[in-house]
C-alpha cells in the first residue's frame, strides 16, 4: 500500500512532535535517552569528584553536602536505569527496528505508541522538576527502602521523594503500554513466511524483555502505591510499629529489580547477536538454543531476587534457597556467551566500529557476570554487600548493557536511521577512549571494595577506620578515569552530528546484512515498504558454501 | 470484519443465575459459626464463580491454548512472590530472628493509629 | 468499519488472534500481577495479624454482597453486548454496553455511601493496617471500574454506528476481569474477616 500519494505533507508539529510513525517515536525516545545520559553522567561526575577529591568544591556544582550527595547518587542510579537504559535499548531500538525487521508498516497500535512516549516524557518532566522543589531531588537511593523513603523527617527530601515515586510510576506505565504494543505487533504483524524461528534475535529479545518487565513490575506498582500512601497519607504499610513491614517493600522492589536487569540485558545481547553475525559473515550458532536459554533466564530471573537482601534480615533458610537459584542463573547466561563466541569462531571478522563495540560487550560483560558469583553466594555476600565491589560488579554489567551495547547498536543502525555513514576514525577513537577508561574507573573499585570501602557514604573523613589514606589513590584514579571517559564522549557527539550532514550517503544495505530493514532506503520512507515483503528463510544465512554472495537476504526468493 | 463468530454463545442468563445463587450461598455460609465452613463457602464459591465467568463470559475455553497458560503463569508468579516473601513478612520469627513490633501488636490485640507528631 | 487507517501490523494476524483482543489479554495478564501483588501483601499481613479481625468486623457485608450482584449483572450485560456485536448488531450492543456502564457507576455510588459511613465511624486510610489495605485494594479496584465504565461509553458510541465492533468484546473481557477481581475481594474483605 503506497501511503505517500494520499496524504498532504504534514507540518513540523505533526511530523516530529505528534507523529504516530514508529521511526519518529524511536527518535524521540533515543534523543531523550541520550540527553538523560548526559545528565546521569554529570551526576556521576559530581559524586566521583567528591570521592576522589574529598570535601572540595566541585567545579560546576559546588560543595557536596551529605544530603546533596545522597540525592546525586539516587538520581544517577534512577536516571541511568529508568531513563537511559530502558528508553534506549527497548523503546528506541524496539520502536525503530521491530516493524522494519518483521516486514510491516508500523506498530499494531500507533496511537498507543505515541501515548507511551508522551507519558514517558511526562515522567521526565516530573523527575527534573523534583530537582527544583524544596529539599531538592529524592535522596533515599534508587532502591528507596522505607523508612528512609517513607519519612521526610529521615530523607530530608519529602517533596522530591513523592515526585520521584510518581515519575517512576509514570515510566512504568509508559513501558507497560509500549511493551505490550511491541509484543502484539511481533506476534501478529509478521510478513508472510516469517515463522517464529525466522524472527531476528534482537526482536525476540526486546519482546521477551517486555514480557519479563510486564510480569515483574506489577507487584512493585502495588508496592509503590503503598509507599506513596506512607509518604503522604500517614499509613503504615512499611512501619512495623503500625502492623507493617519494611521488608515487604524490599521484596516487592527486588521481585521487580532482579528481572529488570535481564529486561535490559536481553535487548543488549540481541543487538550484539545481530552485529556479530554481520561482521563475522557467519550464521548465528544455535539460534534455537539462544532462544531457549533466553526464555529460561527470563523464568529463572523471577526466583533469585532475594540475593539483594541477604543481609537485610531475611530468614537464613530463604537465603540458602536464593543462593542456589542465583548461582544456577549464571549457567544460561554463560551458555549464551559461549554461543556468541562459537558464532565468531572461524568467521571472517571485520573490525568496523559496531563490531568493536559488540566484541567489547562480550569481554566486559563476562567480567561483570563472573564477579556476580561472589555476590550471589550468601556467605561471601555478607562481607561484600554494600561495598564498592558491588558497584564495580554492576557497572561491569550495566555499562556493557547501557553504554557499550547501545553504542554498538547506534553505530550499526545509524546509516539506516539517518541515511549517512558515521566516520570510522572518530568512531574508533571514541571506542578505545571509552572502553579503556571505563576499565580504569572500575577495576580500582573492585580493589577498594574488597578492602572494605562502603557505598553510599559521602565522605570517610568522619570514620577513621574507613578512611584508609593508603587507598585514596585508587579512589582518585577512578575519578580521573571518569573525567577521561566523559571527555571522549565529545568525540561521539561531534561524529554523530557532523555525519548527519556531511557523512557519506548510506546505501540501502551498507553492511550487506540479511534482515529486512536493510531492504528499504536509508532512512526508510513513511510506511516502510513500498511493496510488503515475503520471507523465505531465517535471518542468519551468511557464508553459505557454494553461493556467489556471502549473504542471503530474508526476502530474496532464490 | 469477522464474518464467522469465533465462539459459541451459551445461555448467558443461565450462567448469571448460577452466579447469583452462588453469591447467595456464600453470604449464607458467612453467617455460619464454623470458621472452616465460612472460609470454604467464601473462597470455594469465589473460585467457582471466577471459573464460570472465565469460561462462559470470557470464552477462555475456546481461545488459543496459550492464553489460559499465560494467565496461569501470571498467577504462578504471584504464588512465587507469596512463597518468597511470606516467610519474612507473614511470620514473626524464624531462624535466629524475631519481629518484636509485630508480636507486640498481635499480643496487645490492637492496631495503632498514626503517631501524633505528623 | 475503518480498516483503511489501521496499519498492516494491526490487521494481519500471524498469531491467529485479532490484535485488539490480543492486546486486551496482555493487559489483563499485567493486571493480574498488579492486583496479585497487592492482594498477596494483604493476605500475608492479615494471616500474620489475627488482631485485625476487630477492625475487619466493621465492613458492611450486605453492601459488599449487593455490589457483587451489581457487578455480576453488569457482566451479563457486557457479554450480551458482545453477542449482539458478534451478530453485527451494533445499536443493540451499544445499548447493552451503556447498561453495563451504568452498573459500574451504580457500584461506585454504593461504594461511596458505604465508605462515607465508614469514614463517619472514624475508619480512614490511616486508621491502621486493615483499613489501609482495605481502602487501597478496594480503591484501586474502584479506579479500574471507573476507567472501564468510561471507556465502555466510547466503545458504545462507535458501536451504535456499527463501527469497531471488535472492541465490544475487548472491553467486555476487561470488564469480566475487573468482575473476577471483585469476586475475590468480596470474600477477602467482607466474609473471611
Amino acid at each position: 500500500m503506497n501511503t505517500q500519494v494520499l496524504h498532504a505533507e504534514p507540518g513540523f508539529f505533526r511530523k516530529y512532535c505528534w507523529s504516530t510513525d514508529h521511526k519518529v517515536i524511536a527518535m524521540q525516545y533515543m534523543f531523550t535517552g541520550l540527553i538523560m545520559a548526559l545528565i546521569g553522567g554529570y551526576l556521576a561526575y559530581v559524586f566521583r569528584m567528591q570521592l576522589g577529591f574529598p570535601n572540595q568544591s566541585v567545579p560546576g556544582f559546588g560543595i557536596v553536602t551529605p544530603g546533596r550527595y545522597n540525592a546525586v547518587v539516587t538520581m544517577h542510579g534512577s536516571i541511568m536505569i529508568f531513563w537511559v537504559a530502558m528508553p534506549l535499548l527497548i523503546a528506541a531500538f524496539g520502536n525503530f527496528l521491530i516493524p522494519l525487521m518483521i516486514g510491516c508498516d508500523d506498530m499494531a497500535f500507533p496511537r498507543i505508541n505515541r501515548l507511551s512516549y508522551q507519558i514517558f516524557l511526562l515522567s521526565i518532566v516530573v523527575l527534573i522538576a523534583s530537582f527544583f522543589v524544596k529539599g531538592g531531588a529524592f535522596g533515599g537511593a534508587w532502591t528507596a527502602y522505607p523508612p528512609l523513603s517513607a519519612s521526610g523527617a529521615y530523607n530530608l527530601t519529602p517533596e522530591g521523594a513523592t515526585m520521584w515515586l510518581l515519575a517512576v510510576a509514570l515510566e512504568f506505565v509508559a513501558f507497560l503500554l509500549g511493551g505490550i504494543n511491541f509484543t502484539v505487533t511481533t506476534m501478529n504483524g509478521r510478513a508472510p513466511g516469517m515463522k517464529m524461528f525466522d524472527i531476528p534475535i534482537v526482536v525476540w529479545m526486546i519482546v521477551l524483555a517486555s514480557i519479563i518487565f510486564m510480569a515483574s513490575v506489577g507487584p512493585l506498582i502495588a508496592g509503590a502505591i503503598m509507599l506513596l500512601f506512607d509518604q503522604t497519607m500517614a499509613t503504615g504499610f512499611y512501619d512495623p510499629t503500625r502492623g507493617g513491614d519494611p521488608l515487604l517493600w524490599q521484596h516487592l522492589f527486588w521481585f521487580f529489580g532482579h528481572p529488570e536487569v535481564y529486561v535490559v540485558l536481553l535487548p543488549a545481547m540481541g543487538i550484539v547477536a545481530e552485529i556479530i553475525t554481520v561482521f563475522a559473515r557467519k550464521k548465528l550458532f544455535g539460534y534455537k538454543t539462544i532462544l531457549y536459554t533466553a526464555w529460561s533466564t527470563g523464568v529463572l530471573s523471577f526466583v533469585v531476587w532475594a540475593h539483594h537482601q541477604f543481609v537485610a534480615g531475611i530468614d537464613p533458610r530463604m537465603a540458602n534457597i536464593f543462593t542456589v537459584t542465583t548461582l544456577l542463573i549464571s549457567i544460561p547466561i554463560a551458555e549464551m556467551v559461549f554461543l556468541y563466541i562459537a558464532t565468531l569462531y572461524g568467521g571472517s571478522i571485520r573490525l568496523h566500529t559496531p563490531m568493536l563495540w559488540a566484541l567489547a560487550f562480550i569481554a566486559e560483560f563476562m567480567i561483570g557476570g563472573v564477579t556476580g558469583i561472589f555476590l550471589g553466594a550468601s556467605g561471601t555476600d555478607i562481607y561484600l554487600h554494600d561495598t564498592y565491589f558491588v558497584i564495580a560488579h554492576f557497572h561491569y554489567t550495566f555499562v556493557p548493557i547501557a553504554i557499550i551495547a547501545m553504542f554498538a547498536g547506534l553505530t550499526f543502525w545509524y546509516p539506516k536511521m539517518f541515511g549517512r555513514m558515521l566516520n570510522e576514525t572518530l568512531g574508533k577513537i571514541h571506542f578505545w577512549g571509552t572502553v579503556i577508561s571505563f576499565n580504569v574507573i572500575f577495576i580500582p573499585l573492585f580493589m577498594t571494595g574488597v578492602a572494605g570501602d562502603q557505598r553510599r557514604v559521602y565522605s570517610y573523613a568522619q570514620f577513621a577506620e574507613q578512611m584508609r589514606p593508603a587507598l585514596q589513590h585508587l579512589r582518585t584514579i577512578s575519578t580521573v578515569a571518569l573525567l577521561v571517559m566523559l571527555a571522549f564522549q565529545v568525540v561521539f557527539v561531534i561524529n554523530f552530528f557532523w555525519s548527519m550532514r556531511h557523512g557519506k550517503r548510506a546505501e540501502d544495505n551498507p553492511w550487506l546484512s540479511n534482515t529486512l530493514e536493510w531492504t528499504v532506503s536509508s532512512p526508510p520512507p513513511h510506511g516502510n515498504f513500498a511493496e510488503l515483503p515475503t520471507v523465505y528463510r531465517g535471518p542468519y544465512e551468511y557464508g553459505l558454501p557454494g553461493r556467489a554472495l556471502d549473504y542471503w537476504p530474508q526476502d530474496a526468493p532464490n | 470484519m469477522t464474518t464467522e463468530s469465533h465462539v459459541h454463545h451459551p445461555n448467558y442468563v443461565k450462567v448469571w443465575a448460577a452466579l447469583v445463587v452462588l453469591l447467595i450461598l456464600s453470604v449464607l455460609g458467612s453467617m455460619s459459626s464454623i470458621r472452616a465452613a465460612v472460609l470454604i463457602a467464601a473462597f470455594g464459591v469465589a473460585l467457582v464463580k471466577a471459573y464460570l465467568v472465565a469460561r462462559n463470559f470470557m470464552h477462555v475455553g475456546v481461545e488459543k491454548k496459550w492464553i489460559p497458560y499465560l494467565l496461569v503463569v501470571c498467577l504462578a508468579f504471584v504464588a512465587i512472590l507469596f512463597a518468597g516473601v511470606a516467610p519474612d513478612v507473614m511470620n514473626h520469627s524464624g531462624l535466629h530472628w524475631e519481629n518484636n513490633a509485630a508480636k507486640h501488636a498481635v499480643e496487645s490485640g490492637t492496631q495503632s493509629a498514626p503517631p501524633k507528631h505528623e | 468499519m475503518s480498516t483503511a487507517s489501521k496499519p498492516i501490523s494491526n490487521t494481519r494476524s500471524a498469531s491467529g488472534i485479532p490484535s485488539a483482543r490480543l492486546i486486551t489479554w496482555w493487559v489483563i495478564a499485567s493486571e493480574i500481577l498488579i492486583f496479585g501483588g497487592l492482594i498477596a501483601s494483604y493476605v500475608m499481613h492479615r494471616i500474620g495479624h489475627p488482631e485485625w479481625r476487630a477492625a475487619a468486623e466493621h465492613t458492611n457485608t450486605y453492601a459488599g454482597a449487593f455490589n457483587t450482584f451489581v457487578l455480576l449483572t453488569s457482566s451479563l450485560f457486557a457479554v450480551l453486548a458482545f453477542k449482539a456485536a458478534d451478530s453485527q448488531n451494533g445499536p443493540r450492543a451499544a445499548k447493552l454496553l451503556r447498561l453495563t456502564s451504568l452498573g459500574g457507576f451504580l457500584f461506585l455510588i454504593i461504594k461511596g455511601f458505604e465508605w462515607t459511613h465508614d469514614i463517619h465511624e472514624g475508619f480512614v486510610l490511616s486508621s491502621g493496617g486493615f483499613w489501609s489495605y482495605y481502602y487501597t485494594v478496594a480503591g484501586l479496584h474502584g479506579l479500574h471500574v471507573l476507567a472501564g465504565a468510561i471507556i465502555m461509553l466510547f466503545v458504545a458510541a462507535d458501536a451504535a454506528k456499527n463501527q469497531e465492533l471488535q472492541r465490544v468484546e475487548c472491553v467486555g473481557l476487561y470488564w469480566h476481569f475487573v468482575d473476577i477481581i471483585w469476586i475475590f475481594l468480596f470474600p477477602l474483605l467482607y466474609i473471611a474477616k
